[in-house]
Order: structure tokens, then sequence, then C-alpha cells
């Protein structure tokens, strides 16, 4: 049995019948890791000393019959999120040899939990891409077409839950760097409501939209992940203080009755025909199933990525002020005094599309252009969330396509930023108005390239999302098909 | 032009980012392109709406002023690209 293939819950059953041991488990993640990471590229660190000795610690665990929802269970981690002691680069060479001396609120819930960190993630520079290409330590390939890109900004974590070289991992999404990369990999991948996630020790890119969340194999581990992750966190001031559910409480259920959002505005040209069949049955499955699908407008959805492209950027160049060569990460060498230091330290630490950003937001927020272009964006804002409240009104959660095509192909829109930018058109929206979204496997195309549909619901709905989500996996009868690497 | 060459080179400094002459043509016809696109905002009337900055309702986070761990100087000091003593150390600032 190759059990880098099962699930968090069907693992967690052997463990506690004593199966299996975590140490198995481990070493049966390692060697895949070993045989298919040349080709994948999912990881920047695969960390495989330090995941054998937390195996053989769950084990001892296990022996005392001290059992937690994660005990044993490999995960992999975005190389956003800090790890004491272990190197933590956020993709760029500004951060090369950054090690962080605490953990983020995460990596300390997930240990607690009895987690196996495997290794940190591949990931854009910074986050800020949506194909995995800006990392400083080369691209990541789609398990199911290595000429193509996993999705980004959380690529590496995607593709190696979609390649089964971890069971579950983690990532962080600002416009769609969870849901646009597992629905590329053709796994789940939940962006929790803001504030729902502790974004303590995460390297923050644009601290208003900035949300961290699971990537799991299927919906039922994405509620056990969302158990373990959720919750205030007095050291992170946007946390929110109210109780977690326990999110396994909705896996299965019932929909009957439910009012499903189609926004009339989501379904535009430039959709892959493809995709479009994919979600037509979609909502085939959902209506077979007590649902009931009711056209609903979100008016202001065209000019989200406008709205996004000031706000993010903005935020950006303020967060990324901190690289300047003084207090971690990369200095260059041969700098006249301080100013040219800083410079240099910038040019040769970040890379384009990073540099790119910090210019935009620079400029969005340079004195003459805040109100034209800051201030306007944060108004239009207010009208994307309103869209948002109105539209709950009418129904109980939106179904969309998660991206407008399946994944492209690798290097086919790095010269064109804004055709880059296009393909989270659909994910944006949901960090503007703080809402949850979640993407879900729903097919293949004729290429053999997953999938994913989105469901997006009100403020700390996340149940909701789970609920619907494990409907439609459990009713869809989709095929199940696993990359060939 | 939204914005010029010249005007691409003056935000560079003020991201203190050097950037040479061919990133700066680059730049400056992207962040036009991009600039452009944005225009569109334009198109809606928002004199009357009041901006959002935050999607959740936010209150300033207070805890009691007590004294708890924190990381230290040594620690502090172990990422720097150079330090000395207790001090980051940086090349000259003042003449």
């Amino acid at each position: 049995m190759e059990l880098n293939r099962l699930t968090i819950h069907e693992l967690h059953d052997k463990i506690k019948s004593g199966e299996v041991a975590a140490r198995q488990i481990t070493e049966s993640v390692l060697a895949r890791i070993n045989a298919v990471e040349k080709r994948v590229h999912a990881y920047i660190r695969p960390l495989p000393a330090e995941a054998l000795a937390a195996a053989d610690r769950a084990d001892a665990d296990i022996k005392q019959g001290n059992i937690k929802p994660l005990t044993g269970i490999p995960v992999a981690l975005k190389d956003i999120v800090c790890t004491k002691g272990i190197a933590t680069t956020c993709g760029s060479h500004i951060l090369d040899n950054f090690i962080p001396p605490y953990d983020a609120t995460v990596v300390e819930k997930l240990r607690n939990a009895g987690a196996v960190f495997v290794g940190k993630t591949n990931m854009d520079e910074f986050a800020m891409g949506s194909s995995t290409e800006t990392s400083y330590f080369g691209v990541t390939r789609n398990p199911w077409d290595l000429e193509r890109i996993p999705g980004g900004s959380s690529g590496g974590s995607s593709a190696a839950v979609a390649a089964d070289e971890c069971i579950a991992s983690v990532g962080s999404d600002t416009g769609g760097s969870i849901r646009q990369p597992a629905s590329l990999c053709g796994v789940v991948g939940l962006k929790p409501t803001y504030g729902r996630v502790s974004r303590f020790g995460l390297i923050a890119f644009a601290s208003s939209l900035d949300q961290i969340g699971p990537f799991t194999k299927d919906v039922e581990d994405c509620a056990i992940m969302m158990n373990v992750l959720a919750g205030y966190d007095p050291r992170e001031s946007t946390s929110v203080k109210m109780d977690v559910p326990d999110y396994r409480q909705f896996v299965g259920g019932d929909i009957t009755g439910w009012k499903i959002g189609i926004p009339r505005e989501y379904f535009i040209e430039g959709i892959d025909p493809e995709v479009s069949t994919a979600i037509k049955n979609v909502v085939d499955v959902i209506e077979k199933n007590g649902g009931r699908c009711v056209d609903i407008s979100l008016p202001h959805t065209e000019y989200c990525l406008a709205v996004y492209y000031i706000i993010a950027p903005a935020e950006a160049s303020s967060n990324l002020a901190r690289y300047d060569g003084v207090k971690y990460g990369f200095r260059a060498a041969d700098a006249r005094d301080l100013l040219d230091m800083y410079k240099k330290t910038r040019m040769q630490g970040f890379g384009a599309e990073v540099k790119r950003r910090i210019m935009i937001g620079t400029y969005a927020l340079s004195a003459g252009y805040y109100d034209a272009y800051y201030k306007k964006a944060s108004q239009v804002r207010a009208l994307i969330k309103t869209d948002f409240a109105e539209a709950f009104q009418k129904c109980d959660v939106i179904l969309t396509p998660t991206t407008p095509t399946p994944a492209f192909k690798i290097g086919e829109k790095t010269d064109n930023p804004l055709q880059m930018y296009l393909s989270d058109i659909f994910t944006i929206s949901a960090n503007l108005a703080g809402i949850p979204g979640i993407s879900v496997p729903c097919g293949f195309t004729k290429a053999g390239l997953p999938v994913g549909v989105q469901f997006l619901a009100g403020h700390f709905e996340e149940g909701k999302l789970i609920r619907i989500a494990s409907v439609y996996e459990r009713n869809a009868q989709l095929e199940k098909r696993r990359p060939c690497l | 032009m939204k914005i010029s060459s010249s005007e691409v080179e003056y935000v560079a400094h003020l991201a203190r980012l050097e950037i040479s002459d061919q990133e700066k043509e680059v730049f400056t016809s992207q962040l036009n392109d991009i600039l452009l696109y944005i225009d569109k905002l334009n198109n809606l009337a928002t004199q009357d709406v009041i901006p959002l900055s935050h999607a959740i309702a936010v209150t300033n986070a207070f805890r009691d002023d007590t004294i708890s761990d924190s990381i230290g100087t040594e620690k502090s000091l172990t990422n720097a690209p150079d330090a000395r003593g207790e001090f980051f150390r940086v090349p000259k600032v003042i003449e």
C-alpha cells in the first residue's frame, strides 16, 4: 500500500488501529519526494531528517495513547510561514539566508496537533504571481502536465498534495493564491474569512488581503485542517475573537432548500468551453441534491482586478520597505553609502515582478496620486463588499468557476503581466470582500487537466462551504485519477 | 502616456530601487499598460462612498501592559548581514 496516497482521515484511522506507524507514513512520503521531486520541484527545501525525527516522536506519543488530529501526518508548509531554526525564503533572493527565531502561529498549532513537517514549498516571490514562475528557486511544474504551471502563488503547496509528496499542505491567499493553484492541480483549497486564521509569522504581502489556508486531497481533510488552523491569536491584531466550530460536523449533511447564487458577471466570454461544461455539470449535481440555483448579480465584478492591482501593490510597497539589507537577509556588496546600499540590495535582491509591484504601489501612494488611486480603489472596494452583502440576502452560497482556463504552459504569460493577472479574475473578489472561498475539483479537460469549482459564502461561513463542497464531492461520481509521474 | 520614464526613475528612487536603463524602459511601458487598465475605475462615481480599508470591522487591539519574553539582542542580530557588539553595522551615513 502506498501510504503517501491516502488522506488525513484514512491515515488517522490506520494510526489509531495500530495498522501503521507514523515512521512508515513519513518514509512513504519521503520516498515519493525522492522519486518525483526532480520533475515536479514542489519544494524549496525538503526536511527529511527533521521529518523522520518528528515521526519518531509521533510514534512515541502513539504508544502512550496520545493521538491528536494530525499525529504522524506529513504536512508541507509554503515557504512564507516562519519556521523557527529553519530557513524561510518567501521564494526570494533577498531572504536567502533568513532563519526565523520564532514559529508562525499556524506552525505552532500544526505541531501541537501532531503534524510532521516534511518541507517548505516553492512559491512565487513574496507570493506575487499566479504561476510559481517568479520564484528565485526555479519553477514548479504541474504534476498533471510537466510542461504547464501549477498555478500560484502557492504552486509548490498545491503540486505537493497533487503529486502525493505530502498528505496536506498550507498556503496563503491574497488574490487567489490558494484557490487558483488548487483548481489547476486538482486538489481542495480553502481561503478562510479574513481574521479567521492568525497571520502572525506569515511574511506580509498585502496585509488587508492575506489569509492562510489548507490544501488537501478531499473536503473532510480540509475540515480537519481548519479545525487546527482557525482561531483567535492575541499576537495578531486583525485576528477575530470568535468561537471556532468543529468543521467536521459540516462534512456530508444536506443542502436541501439551499439557494445557490450564480453570478451572471462570472460567466463571461473568455471562459474555456471545457471549464464551462464542467461547471454546468456541478450545477446539475447540486440541483439533484436539493440545491436551487438562482440568478444573482455582483455588479462591480469588472472592477475587482483594477482595485486589487492598486491595493495589493500599495500595501506591498509599504510591507517590503523592511528589506533594506540591514536587519536580515541579503546585502549587496560594494555600496558607496547607506542609500546606495539600500538601492543596490533591493535591485539585486528582488526579482522583476516584485519590483514592478513595488513601483506601482509606490506610485499609487505618492504625493498627488493618493486620491486618484488608493482612495478611489478603497471606495470601489466598499462597493464590491456591498455587492456580496446584497447577494447573500438572496442566496446561501455563490458558485463560480475558480479559474477561467485550465493550467497554462510554462512561459506562456511571463512577458505580459496583465494577461497573467487576469488568471485570478474569479478569485480576487473574495479577498477584497474578506469572505471565505473554497475550490473543489470538478473534473478534467480532454487533455487531462484538472478543473475546479469555487464556492463563496458570507463572513465566517466556512462551515457552509465545507457542507456544499462535500455534498458535491460525494455525489459527483468523478473518475478517480492520479497524475502519471 | 500615464507615466513618463523620468517619473519611473523618480518612483524607483522613492522605492529605494536602483534600476537599469533597460528596466526603466520596460517598467515605463508595463506600468503604462497597468495604469491604463486601472483607469476604468474612473467610470464609477464614488464621491459619496466611504473608503473601505478592512473587509472585517477591526478596532484597536489593546493588551495589558505586562512584561513578557522577547527575542533579545543576541538572537535579533543573528540574521544581520553585518553586526558588531550589540549593533547592526551599516555603511557610513554622515559625511
